[in-house]
């Protein structure tokens, strides 16, 4: 389980994240939503260590992460995995060094050992024959997929997705929100992902926390979400033909 | 306070190993060719010119080749191979990194504890340290040898003048100096180009400012350097 306690964060005089607390349990698909500019990447970011927060907690199943020593930060960061919007793929490594690259730097694994985990990974993304391409030869989407696969790879207790529908078409974007899901059950993970697509939040939406303006404005699921109560989240949620068509038919 | 940080939480020795066999071959073999090319028409060119000054018939034509031997080794082998190197490995240094860190590469090695500045910059600086004066020496050995070949073919000095104008009143601490002055820019030329790539943030725009701004600050770290380590070690 991550959580968060009440996380304050500026930027020279702008504050951009407000006493901001939750819960994410593990086992289910955490989302935090909000529009661009809300904060959601900040926190994100502030969760990882990649920020440091004004003030505040994150706490990884009870280890106070924010001021934990740097050997706790790094034992946390070894356990976590992260999928970037872009993919944030080594350039210069193909597929399967990019997938091998945390056991090799953070393992003694054998070769043979680390290959096939490697290979099990990509099998698991819905990759394979794929190992000796270059990032530059895959699509957006095999980029995300090589991503979820690095970021599982070494047995990851907690996994960050950052937009990760982001520049792809519909069905892909379902597709790697299906594998999302299906890993974190599978793996029994804590998995936070970060998005402003609707059809995420219906799709894998087991918790759903509403930034606004840095703010949590509101939290629940994919069931209870229509019915929020929440104006700032409803224009969020309706601010689409499709999704205003839907709430007319409900 | 950057430096300091290669060194504190870096990662086994052994992972350092490969990626500075890597650096070596990306900063000391790919630059054998422009070093080459460089190195020898400024040897060929300096034997023509100093020719070209020495009209008066009591300078004996061997001066010729001890001028490009010392202009050689004290000056244009280890600074203006460093302004060269700043140019091709500086500029790659900065661009690489750069484009690491707004793709959010250098954030991934973070993400998985992995003191990325150490872990990409480190294997640099040490590849740089081992490579540079071993270009610097081939730069000299070419020099002098396209100062031969251009000598001995326009007639303005003998094969025998020239090597012994090369042996005339040679001190040995001048190569010295000339190692110590490439060690010195080997440094300056990587820590600079990697800390402006390193701490690059924006986008394509601001690489290529990164890349810029490497060599131009590397290029006037040499000199300032240059000049001190002249008025140090001399």
């Amino acid at each position: 389980m991550i959580e968060l306690n009440r996380i304050n964060k500026s930027f020279n005089d702008k504050q951009v994240l407000f006493d901001v607390s939750g819960k994410f349990e593990k086992g289910r698909t955490n989302l935090i939503i909000g529009s661009s500019g809300t904060g959601k990447s900040v926190l994100l970011k502030s969760m990882v260590g990649l920020v440091q927060p004004d003030s505040g907690e994150v706490y990884y199943d009870g280890r106070d992460f924010t001021h934990g020593d740097k050997r706790l930060k790094t034992d946390v960061r070894r356990e976590i995995g992260m999928l970037f919007q872009g993919g944030a793929l080594f350039d210069s490594k193909n597929v399967e060094q990019n997938v091998m690259f945390p056991l090799d730097m953070l393992t003694s694994m054998p070769k043979d050992e680390k290959l096939d985990r490697v290979n099990t990974c990509l099998q698991m993304v819905g990759l394979e024959n794929v190992n000796n391409k270059m990032p530059s030869e895959i699509s957006g989407g095999m980029k995300k997929r090589v991503g979820i696969a690095r970021a599982i790879v070494n047995n990851s207790r907690y996994l960050y997705c950052d937009e990760p529908n982001s520049g792809l078409d519909p069905q892909t974007s379902i597709l790697i929100d299906n594998l999302i899901k299906d890993l974190t059950d599978e793996l029994d993970i804590t998995t936070i992902v970060v998005t402003h697509d609707m059809n995420s939040v219906m799709e894998i939406g087991e918790f759903v926390m509403f930034l606004y303006q840095g703010k949590k404005l509101w939290e629940g699921n994919n069931q209870t979400i229509f019915d929020c109560g929440v104006k700032e989240l409803e224009d969020f949620i309706f601010a689409n033909n499709l999704m205003r068509t839907v709430r007319k038919n409900r | 306070m950057f430096i300091g940080t290669l060194f504190s939480r870096r990662e086994a020795l052994k992972t350092y190993a490969k990626l500075t066999v890597d650096e070596c071959i990306k900063i000391g073999y790919d630059s054998l060719f422009i070093i080459a090319i460089v190195s020898t028409f400024m040897g060929a060119v300096t034997t023509i010119q100093t020719a070209y000054n020495l009209v008066s018939p009591f300078i004996p034509d061997y001066v010729i080749s001890l001028v490009v031997r010392d202009m050689t080794i004290l000056e244009m082998s280890p600074t203006i191979m460093a302004i060269v190197f700043a140019g091709k490995v500086g500029s790659n240094i900065a661009g690489e990194l750069g484009t690491m860190r707004i793709t959010e590469q250098i954030d991934a090695l973070e993400v998985m504890g992995i003191n990325s500045a150490s872990y990409l910059v480190l294997p640099k600086i040490v590849a740089s340290l081992i490579m540079y004066p071993m270009l610097v020496v081939i730069s000299a050995f070419l020099c002098i040898m396209g100062g031969y070949i251009a000598g001995t073919l326009t007639e303005v000095i003998t094969g025998a003048e020239y090597s012994y104008g090369l042996r005339f009143e040679f001190i040995p601490y001048t190569v010295q100096f000339a190692l110590t002055k490439s060690l010195v820019f080997a440094y300056l030329v990587t820590s600079i180009s990697a800390y402006k790539g390193f701490y690059t943030s924006g986008g394509a725009l601001e690489v290529g400012q990164a890349s810029t701004s490497a060599v131009t600050n590397s290029c006037i770290a040499i000199l300032v350097a240059d000049y001190l380590l002249a008025q140090i070690l001399l």
